[in-house]
């Protein structure tokens, strides 16, 4: 295989098993490229991409702008706050205006699942789903499953535990759909409330005590506590959260054995996680922001290349 | 299938022997050389130059291979995205002689890519281009090798076709009619 079958990336259940590989094979050679005296290869010069912006992000916008950057693409940035978007301008006119502008590849956010599925039935242009609401956020998904692959050198038969908020997090769906395709074992961790009820239905097990999970997982993903996703309250306090499901340096140490932490940021030290915890060695957290650019890139440089059979 | 013998696996020992002399004529000691292979086929010649280099200065040349995929100037004009390989420029190339290799010159649009892959690692005082097989007269870039295996006169549709025994093959080097192919 040497690309990807749809001109989109909309989510990764859609992604074959094949399809991931050929992005980390690809993304591995991005790797290389960034670390070089000279992090640019000049692939996508007469590309223009559009990074469209309905929702807060920081890292996510950054890693695509600079991985469009390394690959040479003309870049423009939008977002909504500042935008004709609060003058009434409805989702599809905002594109195709963008798009009227010779725009080839566009880089959505936005908070309703599914808005990107519904650009791509509407426009020619390629979209990235830079995620959809709390449906999916595939290039997060890949750049953690690349982060893993890169550390075990593959993911067959290791177990994953994804702890913290399931119910808002685009973040774990996309995780888990890539972890199974990619032979991983997947189980979630987080107080009842914040844990979709037919989760087991996906293939995933499910585990209430933090502890008990540490101890069966070879990795650990700890999500962020969204608290702007949650219109009412889902646990009593954020202490009480941190008491329970907080990971610190004790029980890290009570587990017997090395596992390995991930977080995708932003980390809300404290609560999900202590600073020695988040800053030891067993954190993978800032190898996961240098792979977020080389998955980036490799995304880009595949879905770009396809461009002229249609 | 109509095709022709450029190069059998004794013409192809004597040729490398005599690139390497060529070589030895004008980098003496390699101090301040080192030799680059383009992916995927000019790394296997890279090799082989390198180790029969090695044999006779009795020192280990430094090797690295170079990917060209991203440099090159079809992209999103060819099918499919070309997967590309690994590049591994173990040394550092400023201020040495780089000694590009590839095994076949054909339209000259791999070199100029190699180039431009090769600026990003530094900018070396001199660079050179080693090439097994030349295909003449067919250019699309106005570039030439400094060191040729041989100098073949060919047409468009005809293939040149590397069969080296990193790669399965018998050490032959032919020349194909690709019409007569299929």
């Amino acid at each position: 295989m040497s690309q990807l079958n749809s001109k989109h990336l909309l989510g990764i259940k859609g992604l074959s098993r094949a399809e991931l590989e050929l992005i980390f094979q690809t993304a591995d050679n991005f790797k290389d490229v960034i670390n070089r005296p000279i992090k640019k290869v000049p692939s996508l010069r007469d590309v223009t991409i559009a990074n469209v912006f309905f929702e807060n992000s920081t890292r996510t916008r950054l890693s695509f702008e600079l991985a469009e950057k390394r690959l040479s693409a003309d870049v423009i940035n939008f977002s909504s706050s500042s935008s004709s978007v609060k003058k009434g301008e409805s989702l599809l006119d905002t594109v195709n205006n963008i798009l009227a502008m010779k725009v080839d590849m566009i880089v959505m956010r936005h908070s309703s699942p599914g808005a990107p599925h519904f650009l791509a039935k509407h426009i020619d242009a390629n979209i990235i789903n830079a995620g959809d609401g709390t449906h999916e956020h595939p290039t997060q998904a890949l750049l953690d499953t690349f982060s893993i692959y890169k550390k075990y050198g593959s993911l067959d038969g290791k177990k994953i535990v994804i702890v913290g908020d399931i119910l808002h997090s685009r973040v774990a769906l996309s995780n888990i759909f890539a972890l199974q395709k990619l032979g991983a074992e997947v189980k979630v961790c987080g107080p009842i409330t914040l844990i979709p009820r037919y989760i087991s239905d996906l293939g995933v097990s499910v585990e209430l005590d933090i502890k008990k999970a540490l101890e069966w997982c070879d990795v650990a993903n700890v999500l962020r506590i969204q608290l702007e996703r949650q219109q009412i309250k889902y646990f009593p306090s954020l202490r009480e959260y941190s008491l329970y499901y907080g990971i610190n340096k004790v029980l890290l140490d009570s587990i017997g054995k090395e596992i390995t932490i991930m977080h995708p940021g932003p980390i809300n030290r404290g609560v999900e996680l202590t600073s020695d915890v988040a800053d030891s060695d067993h954190s993978i957290i800032l190898d996961q922001v240098e792979n977020g650019v080389a998955v980036r890139m490799a995304v880009l440089y595949l879905l770009a290349g396809r461009q002229n059979e249609n | 299938m109509q095709r022709r013998l450029l190069l059998n696996p004794e013409r192809l020992k004597i040729t490398i022997a005599r690139l390497c002399q060529q070589l030895i004529e004008n980098h003496g000691d390699f101090n301040d050389s080192v030799i680059l292979g383009m992916q995927p086929k000019g790394i296997f010649l890279a090799e082989r130059i390198a180790a029969s280099l090695k044999q006779q200065l009795n020192k280990d040349i430094p090797l690295g291979y170079l990917d060209t995929t991203f440099y090159r100037d079809d992209f999103r004009r060819r099918d499919a995205p070309l997967k590309p390989n690994e590049t591994k420029v173990p040394f550092i190339i400023e201020k040495k002689k780089v000694i590009l290799i590839d095994d076949v010159l054909y339209t000259g649009r791999s070199v100029r890519a190699a180039l431009d892959a090769m600026i990003a690692f530094g900018r070396p005082d001199k660079v050179e281009f080693l090439v097994l097989i030349d295909r003449m007269y067919s250019r699309d870039i106005p570039v030439e090798a400094s060191y040729i295996g041989q100098k073949v006169n060919t047409n468009d549709n005809e293939k040149v076709s590397v069969e080296l025994a990193e790669r399965q093959g018998a050490d032959e080097i032919w020349l194909i009619n690709k019409e007569s192919v299929s």
